[in-house]
């Protein structure tokens, strides 16, 4: 097999005494659906602060294609390739749907008349637009979801990373979303993507990465991953824990 | 420089301190509780100022007697000034925190505008007090009785604040509002009341400062100026919305000011402490005592 | 291309413009008063030192309230160079734009990792200091500032006695330049950087924004203008001390116009100086003179009035309400 296009090795995050992810190694492939799953707290958004460049890792590497990334922050990183959404969702409010996607642009033109264009295109793939001269504060939460990916989008990644950009859809949405996620695998595209609900990342995802306790636990097809023992206890833990609580 | 130099200046110095202390003590309150800079806090300075020089021309009572009517009157103007001003620039819809820097600073220059107008912008001062001009002399070094009642006083409002903060129904609804303001709408606790009576608080802090000021300090409509600044260094400094941040802060800016007019010119004491705000504000972005 | 909006709308702009420089050189055939002249030299300046003061704080999100250390700076440079080695102001303010600028990296790079009011209060501070010190240095006049020797008018040196005239001609160019790099920044990716730098910095950074490098560019762009601009007052008024080019009330000044016509927006500076300036002059001059502190109330209730009135700024609720309007 080829090489991977992003490859995490040994990655361990320390926050005072507390170990987010613990020598988490991990690989994706271009024109691959990673699923990253876990229980709440197994440290799935700390994983991808580490991959995007918002923090640098206490150990370890994170390499894009053969290059070693640790060092460079996430602007940097960005413009190598590596664009992400946010699981609260974070836009830029008091700008137009439209400018919103352009910033993603600017990454790879200098050109206002390119980024216009180029958003213009990334909005109708998502089907937003309709909303391009509304403003960023005014959309609904699934329509800002929309706006998340069009903006790493806009950024021709190489790899994308989805923190639960399903979240709060309707089914009909979400099967919008899945469809498009698709679509940007066969392009290419690696994804990478954190998602709670389990009935849109199994049937999704090429391979499965299970994180409990920010340690990998299980790594393999959906299909194995759901019978996986330590997955399985690792799930009902949680549930008997939220049972406690 | 003798070692007797340097013992006054560090009496001078902290003595200062804790009245800096205390006119930064109001500003701190408020911006912990509501994350609202007051740019009026000097111009709340001055009026308590003028207010207890009012109650000696009127009534010939001596400013360290005026200090509680002029904290009870400031509380009075302090808690209009948030449901008259404050709560609007809060709820802005646009641009929210420049909002709160421009309605506040508007109020202050109006205030300094009904001060030039209601008192002239001569300087006056209270010309005899029980304390104005005495001296104590302990082991060589001299203690301004007025500088020294101020210190008292500062000390006296931290402890009696920190009984309101920990002790008192109002104080714990505070520290909770503080916070989370969202959620202590949930538990009952009315929060634009809160926000009322902790600018009341905050100016009643400030009253006091203002009225032990009066007694060794001219009083014009600018006097203000002469310590926003510094009241916003050592909030800043301390910690911003830490009140006890404040107490430690206000002692460190006077012990600085006091040390860098022993090796600087003059007019250049400040231009120290301005320096060792912005090392502390470098190393520590929010400040000795702010919470990251 | 032409039948896309935007495009449209800038060109519009641009026209507007122009239109409006024209117009406003021609007011000197209709006004001959000196003291309306000098009003309308000041308003102009103001309308340059606002847009320029809200390519940081209005594009970008950084208050800032100490941009008279750097109008203080241009005005420094540019009269030690020219009181001191004869260099003419022609250099001279440029010169002082590169120094403020500088000064303003180096302010920029501690402290836009300040956020919100504690970022705020640092400008002022930082202003402070620099107006101290100032008024200790003394091969720069200390207390007592320059004195600008005029002996007659002279266009190499830009200084003029019996008109105001040239002075006028200078600042409706300076207006209109600052203009011009605020309309051609807009659409350019450093306006959007900013903006998007402002409105949520993790996200700009995670679309490739590198958010510091962009506050410095628009810090030091900032500075360097406002000190061209403060190169430019100390030749009007021939005379600079630390009190009458650094004083707190110049970053006020710079401020107010933009917050009134709209933080952020193109047009808001030079509608918020046209409507400021002169109302800040008249009311000094009618209500100043007595003493009474009722320039201070009308102004100080004037600065509330704006701030809690129009929150968005005349320009941006002008915009909003179009943009209501249309489907």
């Amino acid at each position: 097999m080829s090489e991977p296009l992003l490859d995490v090795r040994g990655v361990t995050q320390k926050f005072g005494g507390l170990v987010a992810n613990s020598d988490v190694s991990m690989q994706a492939r271009k024109g691959e659906i990673l699923g990253l799953i876990g229980p709440n707290g197994a440290g799935k958004s700390t994983l991808f602060n580490a991959i995007a460049g918002v923090c640098k890792p206490t150990r370890g590497r994170v390499f894009l294609a053969g290059a070693d990334v640790t060092e460079l922050g996430a602007p940097q990183r960005c413009a190598l390739g590596i664009a992400r959404t946010f699981q609260v969702v974070k836009s830029f409010e008091t700008m137009q749907v439209v400018e919103n996607v352009m910033v993603g642009a600017f990454v790879r033109t200098s050109s206002a008349r390119e980024a216009r264009a180029k958003a213009a295109d990334v909005l109708d793939l998502v089907g937003l637009r309709t909303r391009a001269n509304a403003m960023a504060g005014d959309l609904t939460p699934p329509e800002m979801r929309r706006l998340e990916v069009a903006r790493a989008l806009a950024t021709e990644p190489k790899l994308l990373l989805l923190d639960e950009a399903m979240t709060g859809l309707t089914p009909t949405e979400a099967q919008q979303g899945v469809e498009l996620v698709r679509r940007l695998r066969d392009s290419g595209i690696a994804i990478v993507m954190v998602e709670h609900v389990m009935e849109i990342v199994m049937p999704l995802a090429d391979r499965v990465v299970v994180l409990d306790l920010g340690r990998v636990i299980a790594e393999g097809p959906p299909a194995e991953i759901v019978r996986d023992e330590r997955v399985i206890s690792a799930y009902l833990g949680e549930r008997r824990r939220a049972r406690r609580a | 420089m003798t070692a007797q130099a340097v013992a006054q200046s560090l009496v001078s110095g902290l003595l200062m301190g804790l009245i800096y202390a205390l006119v930064a003590a109001g500003l701190a309150l408020v911006f912990g509780l509501m994350n609202v800079v007051n740019f009026a806090h000097g111009e709340f300075l001055m009026t308590a100022m003028y207010a207890a020089f009012g109650l000696f021309v009127a009534v010939s009572l001596d400013p360290l007697l005026a200090a509680p009517f002029v904290a009870a009157a400031m509380f009075i103007f302090g808690s209009v000034v948030y449901l008259g001003v404050v709560r609007f620039a809060m709820s802005a819809s646009a641009n929210a925190g420049m909002v709160q820097i421009f309605a506040t600073f508007g109020l202050g220059v109006v205030m300094r505008g009904l001060a030039q107008l209601l008192f002239t912008p001569n300087y006056r001062s209270i010309p005899h007090s029980w304390l104005g001009g005495r001296t104590m002399q302990i082991a060589g070094v001299y203690l301004p009785a007025p500088q020294l009642a101020g210190a008292c006083v500062s000390l006296a409002t931290f402890g009696a604040l920190w009984l309101i903060i920990n002790r008192t129904d109002f104080g714990r609804a505070l520290e909770a509002t503080r916070e989370d303001s969202g959620a202590v709408a949930l538990v009952g606790i009315d929060r634009k009341r809160i926000f009322a009576l902790g600018w009341g608080l905050g100016a009643a802090l400030v009253g006091l400062a203002g009225a032990v000021l009066a007694i060794f300090f001219y009083i014009y409509p600018d006097v203000g100026a002469s310590f926003s600044l510094i009241a916003y260094v050592t909030v800043a400094l301390g910690g911003f919305g830490s009140v006890f941040g404040a107490f430690a802060a206000g002692i460190l800016v006077g012990l600085v000011e006091a040390g860098s007019a022993l090796v600087l010119p003059a007019s250049l004491k400040y231009v120290g402490v301005y320096a060792l705000y912005l090392l502390v504000v470098l190393v520590r972005p929010r400040g000795l005592f702010g919470s990251l | 291309m032409t039948s896309d909006p935007h495009i449209k709308a800038r060109r519009e702009n641009i026209f507007v413009a122009i239109g409006v420089v024209f117009v406003v050189a021609c007011l000197p055939l209709f006004v001959t008063d000196v003291y309306v002249q000098n009003v309308l030299v000041l308003t102009l300046m103001y309308a340059a030192l606002s847009q320029s003061w809200n390519i940081l704080s209005g594009f970008c999100g950084q208050i800032s309230l100490g941009h008279a250390l750097y109008f203080g700076t241009g005005a420094y440079v540019t009269e030690l160079l020219f009181t001191k080695f004869g260099v003419a102001p022609w250099f001279g303010m440029p010169a002082g734009g590169l120094v403020a600028a500088v000064i303003a990296a180096a302010v920029g790079y501690p402290c836009f990792r300040l956020k919100g009011h504690y970022f705020v209060i640092a400008t002022i501070v930082i202003a402070e200091a620099g107006y101290l010190l100032m008024l200790n240095w003394d091969y720069a006049g200390a207390a007592q500032g320059i004195d600008i020797p005029v002996r007659a008018d002279s266009w190499a040196k830009f200084q003029f006695l019996r008109s105001k005239l040239p002075y006028f001609y200078f600042a409706l160019g300076f207006a209109f330049v600052a203009w011009l790099v605020t309309y051609m920044i807009e659409e350019s990716r450093w306006s959007y950087w900013w903006r998007a730098a402002k409105d949520n910095a993790d996200a700009a950074e995670s679309l490739g924004v590198d958010v510091f490098r962009s506050k410095m560019a628009a810090a030091a762009l900032s500075a360097f203008l406002t000190a061209v601009g403060g190169g430019f007052y100390a030749q009007f008024v021939s005379y600079i001390d630390p009190e009458s080019v650094m004083g707190f009330q110049f970053s006020l000044l710079m401020a107010l116009p933009a917050v009134l016509g709209g933080l952020g927006t193109l047009w808001g500076p030079a509608v918020g100086a046209g409507i400021l300036i002169p109302l800040t002059e008249l009311t000094r001059s009618f209500a100043g003179g007595s003493g009474k502190g009722l320039d201070l109330i009308i102004y100080g209730l004037l600065v509330m009035g704006i701030a809690l009135g129009r929150p968005e700024g005349i320009v941006g609720a002008v915009t909003k309400r179009a943009r209501k309007g249309r489907p």
